[in-house]
């Protein structure tokens, strides 16, 4: 009888935590419908990332996708870097550094009010591409470009 | 932590252009702490959505390799001056944060 009623309360804790979450605002319906994509972003190698994430390992170069990062990075820690394209019906917009531990670095989902212009900064461990796949009518398509790194930024 | 962002969003050429930048530690997970050896837990932004009239705009799906207090650029159409914008976002250990600001002319 005793532990029945422990359990009861505990079950109706952890609903009211839930209710609690969503009515501060912590779990939007959408967080929960559309999660985190954890396992490509744990991915340590990048055609494991690209393909958790996207589907498929293998987007077109595309001259419609550029990538603008610096030449030459002082300070790994902090890499700016720009992803334009040209192309219609961009659905999402990521940006992959293979040198690093996680290669997928960040994603940015675009709505179809959103110009295809993103501009983040990102750490990159060493010299390495900067890559960016953009999802543009069911397709991937995607751009690279060289960032020599003087100063690493993942290390401790 | 103070869940502290920082927002600029006007009109331009009859389009809006947004940057922001949100003040986070972004800890990967993998760096020690010089003084006792141990590894300092990963702590980073998981998640950022940019709304306009209740309409995601744009949706930032992050790891640890993005960099410590990060920052944000867009452009999107569809808004005019004095829309509120709305930017919230959510880490890893389920802290969160949001700001709104008005779209200037």
């Amino acid at each position: 009888m005793q532990a029945k009623r422990r359990t009861l309360l505990q079950a109706g804790m952890a609903a009211g935590t839930v209710a609690l979450a969503v009515s501060a605002g912590l779990l939007t319906p959408r967080a929960v419908m559309a999660a985190w994509p954890k396992q490509a972003f744990e991915a340590r190698k990048l055609p494991l990332a690209m393909e958790a994430l996207l589907g498929s390992d293998q987007p077109v170069n595309s001259p419609e996708v550029k990538v603008k990062a610096p030449d030459i990075a002082e300070n790994g820690a902090v890499v700016s870097v720009t992803v334009t394209t040209t192309l219609p019906d961009v659905e999402s917009i990521s940006v992959f550094v293979p040198v690093n531990a996680f290669p997928l670095a960040a994603s940015y989902e675009l709505s179809d009010v959103t110009d295809g212009f993103v501009t983040g900064r990102i750490k990159m461990a060493k010299t390495s591409d900067v890559i960016a796949v953009v999802k543009a009518g069911g397709k991937l398509y995607s751009a690279k470009k060289g960032v020599k790194v003087t100063l690493g930024g993942c290390g401790g | 932590m103070k869940n502290k962002m920082k927002i600029r969003a006007w009109m331009d050429k009859g389009k809006t252009t947004v940057k922001a930048i949100i003040f986070h530690p972004m800890e990967t997970g993998m760096r020690k702490d010089k003084k006792t050896g141990k590894k300092i837990p990963a702590h980073f932004i998981t998640e950022v959505n940019c709304e306009h009239n209740g309409k995601t705009v744009l949706r930032c799906l992050w790891g640890p390799g993005v960099s410590k207090n990060p920052f944000i650029s867009f452009r999107f159409s569809g808004a005019k001056a004095g829309d509120t914008l709305k930017i919230s976002w959510v880490d890893n250990k389920g802290n969160s944060g949001s700001k709104e600001a008005k779209i200037s002319a």
